[in-house]
């Protein structure tokens, strides 16, 4: 599809939800209290960014966002390219990580707050937890996919273990890699203003927080689109990262084979 | 003797079930020769291909290249295989180079010896090129540059032109004959096409399967820059075709 075609699409859709939106504000069977007018979000929009706390929340939100998800990346790859490796060691950790896996970082709030204190390190903590897992284990099975023949080459050069892994077994799953990438992303996004709703006093969690408790509706809506938005951007940027990916791999581009 | 296979079997379990892939085999062969494991599928030809180049080792047996007993792969001799396990996030230099940067070279040799071997295979104009940007057989000559590029003694091919269209086929044995003229290499390559093995080989070595055996060795003392339509050729390709019972024996009668 061409670009304006799409930006068309875009347009209707919005324009459905915010005519839905106006109709039931209109209907006024709803406090304005309750049910903001797109009108007054707007305005809140506004005021939040002429007196500078939206940028600032966003940036303090983002940068607790890129410390916790790249450790975690940076962990997860590394623990993720040497427990695929040994798979003797990988099978020990697997059922460890099964159970640690589906427990919501949020449950590990209290103990996070116990052990590391309140301000941005709780939060951070939170995006770290719920990036590492789907990067681990996209790392681990990305790991053991790797193409037997790219293994048997570099025997045959006579390379030594860690020049495999550096130079075929890192390069080789790096397009399955960074698909856990993606889906961690969007995961820890998720999961950054559930971090900041509890013990920090700046962010666009604290900002629902703080919305909600002066009882703002319009506020707490702005917040809500914001993220959003980001989290839509932040999602984007991957997916450039991916394409560019998949191109330099010559994955896009599949050989003929006749 | 170069390479020596004393006595070398393989029995796979399968299910509590042995498999015996290769039964007693034997075989001598000399170095600078070009030889063809031919064989249906199943007679364990890319079996003994492994099992000589280290990958495998044999239940009974053994293999002996240099006098030293193989144990293990050895940049000394470098396989191609049929899917060419060329790394597709490199570029065909950096895939050339690939078995250089396990040795302590500089990096301008390294580059010079890539760029020499890209040219002997032809393909200097496509050397930034992607794997994926290649033709089937493109690739495979880049598979063949990078093995070239470590000067190994001997070079193993196992069905390296398997996937390739009939006439680019032709093309790359005409090709992997003239590189073995220059390069005088042992070449040990198996197949399962007749033709090719008539057309590349000095010995044919014809394997059959249940279990895999070495049936005969048939010579073919024919001239390089072979023909493959002239009489000889077809004469030898017909004495294959008689060692696998594809052909009649035809009985000349005399009669007055």
């Amino acid at each position: 599809m061409n670009k304006i075609g799409k930006l068309v699409n875009i347009i209707i859709g919005l324009s459905i939800i915010l005519i839905l939106w106006q109709v039931v504000v209109l209907t006024g069977r709803y406090e304005a209290s309750l049910l903001p007018s797109p009108l007054m979000v707007l305005n809140a929009l506004k005021e939040v960014i002429s007196n500078g706390s939206l940028f600032t929340n966003i940036q303090v939100s983002l940068l607790r966002f890129f410390v916790g998800y790249s450790s975690a990346v940076i962990l997860a790859v590394v623990f993720g390219l040497i427990l695929g490796w040994f798979e003797k060691v990988w099978a020990i950790i697997d059922p460890i990580v099964q159970v640690l896996r589906p427990i919501s970082p949020i449950a590990w709030f209290p103990f996070i707050v116990l052990w590391l204190g309140i301000g941005d390190i709780p939060a951070i903590a939170i995006i770290f937890i719920a990036s590492f897992f789907p990067v681990l284990l996209s790392t681990v099975s990305a790991v053991k996919k790797v193409d037997k023949t790219y293994l048997k080459v570099a025997k045959n050069f006579g390379m030594k273990q860690y020049s495999v892994l550096t130079k075929i077994i890192f390069p080789a799953s790096f397009p399955s890699i960074v698909t856990g990438l993606h889906i961690a992303l969007g995961s820890a996004w998720v999961f950054l203003v559930a971090g900041e709703m509890v013990g920090v006093q700046s962010g666009l969690g604290f900002m629902i927080i703080d919305a909600r408790n002066s009882l703002r509706s319009d506020l707490l809506l702005a917040a809500i689109i914001n993220i959003g938005v980001i989290g839509l951007l932040l999602d984007k940027l991957v997916n450039i990262f991916e394409k560019w990916v998949g191109k330099t791999w010559g994955i896009a581009q599949e050989p003929e084979r006749s | 003797m170069f390479i020596k296979i004393n006595n070398a079997s393989k029995t796979y379990k399968n299910n509590n079930r042995d498999t015996k892939s290769l039964d007693n085999i034997n075989l001598t062969i000399e170095k600078g020769e070009f030889i063809c494991l031919l064989g249906p599928s199943g007679c364990g030809k890319s079996t003994l291909l492994n099992i000589i180049a280290g990958f495998d080792s044999p239940t009974n047996g053994e293999v002996i290249i240099d006098d030293k007993s193989v144990k293990e792969p050895s940049p000394n001799y470098v396989t191609i295989f049929q899917n060419y396990g060329l790394l597709p996030w490199r570029s065909v230099k950096k895939n050339v180079e690939l078995g250089l940067e396990v040795k302590k070279i500089s990096k301008e040799e390294k580059s010079k010896i890539a760029d020499e071997y890209i040219e002997l295979v032809g393909l200097t104009k496509f050397s930034k090129h992607h794997p994926s940007q290649l033709s089937g057989g493109m690739q495979q000559r880049v598979a063949i540059a990078r093995a070239l590029a470590v000067d190994p003694e001997i070079i193993f091919m196992d069905e390296p032109f398997g996937a390739l269209d009939a006439m680019t086929r032709m093309n790359m044995q005409d090709e992997i004959s003239n590189i073995w003229e220059q390069k005088k290499k042992t070449i040990i390559f198996v197949t399962h096409d007749i033709e090719e093995a008539v057309f590349l080989a000095d010995r044919i070595v014809i394997m059959t399967p249940g279990p895999g055996k070495v049936k005969s060795i048939i010579n073919v003392p024919m001239k390089r820059k072979r023909d493959r339509t002239n009489e000889e050729f077809l004469k030898i390709r017909d004495r294959v075709f008689l060692e696998f019972k594809m052909k009649e024996e035809i009985e000349i009668e005399y009669s007055i």
